[in-house]
């Protein structure tokens, strides 16, 4: 041990982009496992619908791929909007925000609207063990795509009163993990529930 | 109809002003608060209290606000613990004892509910607190303000526990909160409703906090110290805070889902409608065995520490230590099902299970013959943490035998849910975490606070906790054998068993005077601090980087970061500094960035209390301000960017050198 001064280390608060973005990682794999574990719930307790119908007869395939469709969409333009922010592009940055933000909203509200039609039809979270694991696995990802959808309007609130920070741009970083993180438990939800439900 | 809109179904039938117990235990507890509010009051100590500590993002701090919310609850946990065990002493033929059903259920429930989450938790997270930051060389954690925000969350949980004393009831349900039992139909009552926001509330902490300390381990490490360098403690803590990632959202979603089978009429584990409660159970472990884990293996760290601190020796056999700690988080995955072999998963399975929980004693024993020839040949200095470290290794020795014998699923049949698994999950965990968490008091505090703990009454306390310890549960072996069901509220006189009920008791009066003798200790202590003062910063001729700065650190703990070569690096510096005096460089010292203080941690988990609170006794309006507050407070923070300030190098320089005067005193 000797006491000499690394003055790169001094300023860890300052330089702390890469240590923050690592624990937002850590973040992400955390609601990683949160989701294994209502997958591994709805694996097992998929097939007891209590003599109601199958997730077969209740979904819509074309409908749920259009969903998919907006929700990876948005991904696509948020990926332009991080383009943008790294050209200092504050409209450009704008106008891809509010455009993705355009896709989740579209992707909730459909989401929301075949809750709505199930729950209409009698089929809710209090028919069967099957269908509670069905509306907590897909509500949970709307949950998730909904805060992801205020965050992102806090960030253009942001975005448009003042320049584009150190703050800022590492804050859409994190939004933008977030979100591709949701599209791909997305592809999952997609593959295990309505895929693998309509075989 | 405008009652059921204010309060839900919060009505004055809540409290239970009938029963003299509950109702002394709420007076007793508002009698400290009024005492507490009005010594603030008096010694006009309120703006202290607020900038100083409840808004500080000082990682020492915090750390000691977790020991002392920690030693509260503690408090109440033996109150729990010493009442169960006047009950069973008592209630025994004709004598119905003094607690009705209804009432012990709720006791057993809330002792275990806080000794693991608000008083295991806590102290463990108040030493990491502590220790990590010191011991790797930072200033701080990687994420201050989520530190303080995690530590008000723990607190906010437990205070929905103790409310839950007063304003209607705690869960009956045991500590785990099993399905069907803990479904709607079955605990109609808002028990269960406390039970889990109290936990998903502290449990949101806990996760935050292994988040903070995995990257303040892995990122902010002084120079030169890799992780071979690390101190054992540190490895103990980065596999606890792994444990932590990786465990509590499992308790997150298993809890949530339990709440939505109440709240919402879902029906994941209820009894019809396709639920399958063995689920919850399987899920519940997942998170429950890593739990055990996540809280001993920092108290294997601090023995370590305290080991080759007091045996004035390198810690035997380092690497393998290292390896010992990563077998036992791998494994720790796969050994839930031994809590429950009695599910009927078939032979396979469980022999399965029963192979995994085996293994574990491996790396096990392997730390415990490293602690063993670390003291070999070495000069022991018998101070209170070395007794704690010996007590611990014969205890927890015999307890970890009694687990392999469990672990052996043919046996497990025999005394499932019998007091033989309590007397054994107690011999692990009063021998291993409770020993290793006091030693770590009494080897920290020092640092902490800038002087020593009376050692006589340390010992003393140290003597009856262990002598109590065996006395309370060695007999519960005995009856487990003899098939003594665990949570019994009235024993048949034919079974023969009260004289060794009696004997527990006296064990419990036994571990209850050691607390009154630590209580004292500190209080002792407290008066003689100047005659205990700690003035060279290094009272234990410590060998790790926290022993060089003064006690208590300055608020940035190191004015120069250091630079390490070696293990031990305060111990090799020692070494050098013998042979060659002159070594002391002329230090030059540069500004140094701190975050500020912030209300926004307590803030939040504050409005989270009232949500929680709100959640139990469907107060929509207070549900609603609950979430609405915990955004609305997020969001604020983000746009304030006044969070952060330099120390200037002269101011540095002004602290350290009156901190050198005082020492030289």
């Amino acid at each position: 041990m000797t006491t000499q001064t690394l003055s790169t280390h001094d300023e860890h608060h300052h330089n702390a982009d890469a240590t923050d973005v690592f624990g937002f990682w850590i973040y992400i794999l955390s609601d990683c496992i949160l989701f294994s574990i209502i997958f591994a719930t709805y694996a097992v307790i998929h097939t007891n619908t209590y003599g109601g119908p199958g997730l077969k007869e209740l979904t819509n395939m074309p409908y749920v791929l259009g969903e998919t469709m907006a929700l990876l969409a948005s991904s696509f333009t948020y990926g332009l909007a991080i383009l943008a922010l790294y050209k200092g592009n504050r409209c450009k940055l704008l106008t891809w925000l509010a455009i993705t933000f355009l896709f989740g909203l579209t992707f909730v509200g459909m989401e929301i609207n075949e809750f709505v039609h199930l729950y209409i039809e009698g089929h809710t979270w209090q028919s069967s063990a099957a269908l509670s694991g069905f509306f907590t696995l897909v509500g949970t990802h709307g949950f998730h795509v909904s805060m992801g959808l205020l965050w992102m309007l806090v960030m253009m609130f942001q975005v448009a009163k003042s320049n584009i920070t150190p703050a800022i741009s590492r804050r859409l970083t994190y939004l933008g993990l977030f979100w591709a993180f949701l599209d791909i438990v997305w592809i999952f939800v997609f593959t295990v529930v309505y895929l693998m439900g309509s075989i | 109809m405008l009652e059921q809109m204010l309060f839900g179904k919060l009505t004055l039938a809540a409290i239970p002003v009938h029963n003299p117990i509950i109702m002394g235990a709420g007076a007793f507890m508002g009698i400290i608060a009024a005492v507490v509010v009005a010594a603030l009051f008096y010694f006009k100590k309120w703006k202290w209290l607020w900038s100083e500590w409840l808004t500080s993002v000082d990682h020492k701090k915090i750390g000691i606000m977790y020991i002392i919310f920690a030693f509260v609850m503690l408090l109440r946990g033996y109150s729990d613990a010493i009442m169960m065990r006047l009950q069973q002493a008592i209630a025994v033929g004709s004598s119905a004892g003094y607690l009705p059903p209804e009432h012990y259920e709720q006791i057993f429930t809330a002792h275990g509910v806080i000794m693991i989450f608000f008083v295991a938790m806590p102290l463990m997270f108040g030493l990491l607190n502590i220790g990590v930051p010191l011991q790797i060389g930072a200033r701080d954690v990687a994420f201050p303000y989520l530190n303080s925000l995690s530590l008000w969350l723990t607190v906010v949980g437990a205070m929905l526990v103790n409310i839950s004393l007063v304003v209607g009831d705690f869960a009956g349900t045991g500590w785990l909160a099993y399905p069907p039992l803990s479904e709607l139909t079955y605990s109609p009552n808002v028990g269960v409703d406390y039970y889990i926001w109290a936990l998903q509330i502290s449990g949101v902490g806990s996760l935050l906090s292994g988040v903070n300390f995995f990257v303040t381990i892995l990122k902010m490490r002084c120079p030169g110290m890799s992780l071979m360098k690390m101190p054992i403690f540190i490895w103990a803590a980065l596999a606890t805070v792994i444990l932590v990632i990786l465990a509590f959202p499992v308790l997150t979603v298993t809890l949530g889902m339990l709440f939505l089978d109440r709240f919402m009429g879902m029906h994941f584990f209820t009894a019809g409608f396709g639920g399958n409660a063995m689920m919850y159970v399987n899920m519940i472990w997942i998170w429950g065995h890593p739990e055990v884990y996540i809280l001993v293996l920092p108290a294997f760290g601090i023995f370590s520490e305290v080991v080759a601190t007091f045996a004035k020796k390198r810690l035997f056999g380092y690497t393998t230590m290292v390896w010992a700690i990563g077998a036992i988080t791998v494994l720790s995955f796969i050994v839930w099902l031994h809590h429950f072999f009695t599910m009927g998963a078939g032979a396979d399975v469980n022999a399965f299970f029963g192979i995994a929980t085996m293994i574990i004693a491996i790396p096990t024993g392997v730390k415990i013959f490293n602690w063993l020839f670390t003291m070999y040949r070495g000069r022991i200095d018998f101070k209170a943490p070395m007794l704690w470290t010996i007590g611990f290794m014969t205890t927890f020795a015999i307890g970890g035998m009694t687990g392999v014998l469990m672990s052996v699923p043919a046996i497990d049949f025999q005394v499932h849910n019998s007091v033989f698994l309590i007397a054994h999950f107690h011999n692990v965990i009063i021998g291993g975490v409770v020993f290793g968490y006091f030693a770590g008091l009494i080897y920290w505090f020092p640092k902490m606070f800038g002087f020593k703990l009376n050692e006589v009454l340390g010992k003393c306390a140290f003597w009856c906790w262990i002598v109590g310890f065996y006395v309370a549960f060695m007999p519960a072996y005995y009856l487990g054998l003899m098939g003594m069901t665990r949570r019994l509220n009235h024993i048949d006189a034919s079974t023969g068993w009260q004289p060794y009920l009696i004997v527990e008791a006296i064990g419990a009066v036994i571990i209850g005077i050691g607390v009154v003798f630590q209580v004292l200790q500190l209080v002792i202590s407290i008066k003689n601090r100047e005659k205990y003062k700690d003035t060279t910063g290094d009272p234990w001729d410590g060998r790790t980087l926290e022993w060089s700065i003064p006690s208590p650190p300055p608020f940035y703990n190191f004015a120069i970061t250091p630079v390490v070569h070696s293990r031990d690096a305060f111990w090799e510096a020692k070494q050098e500094r013998l042979k060659n005096p002159n070594l002391i460089e002329k230090p030059h010292y540069t500004d140094i960035h701190m975050p500020k203080n912030t209300s926004v941690g307590f803030l939040i988990a504050v409005f989270a209390g009232l949500f929680g609170f709100a959640m139990v006794w469907h107060i929509t309006w207070l549900i609603v301000l609950g979430i609405i507050g915990i955004f609305a407070t997020v969001i604020a923070r983000t746009f304030n960017t006044d969070i952060d300030y330099y120390v200037k190098a002269e101011e540095v320089e002004k602290i350290e050198t009156q901190l050198r005067l005082n020492r030289a005193i």
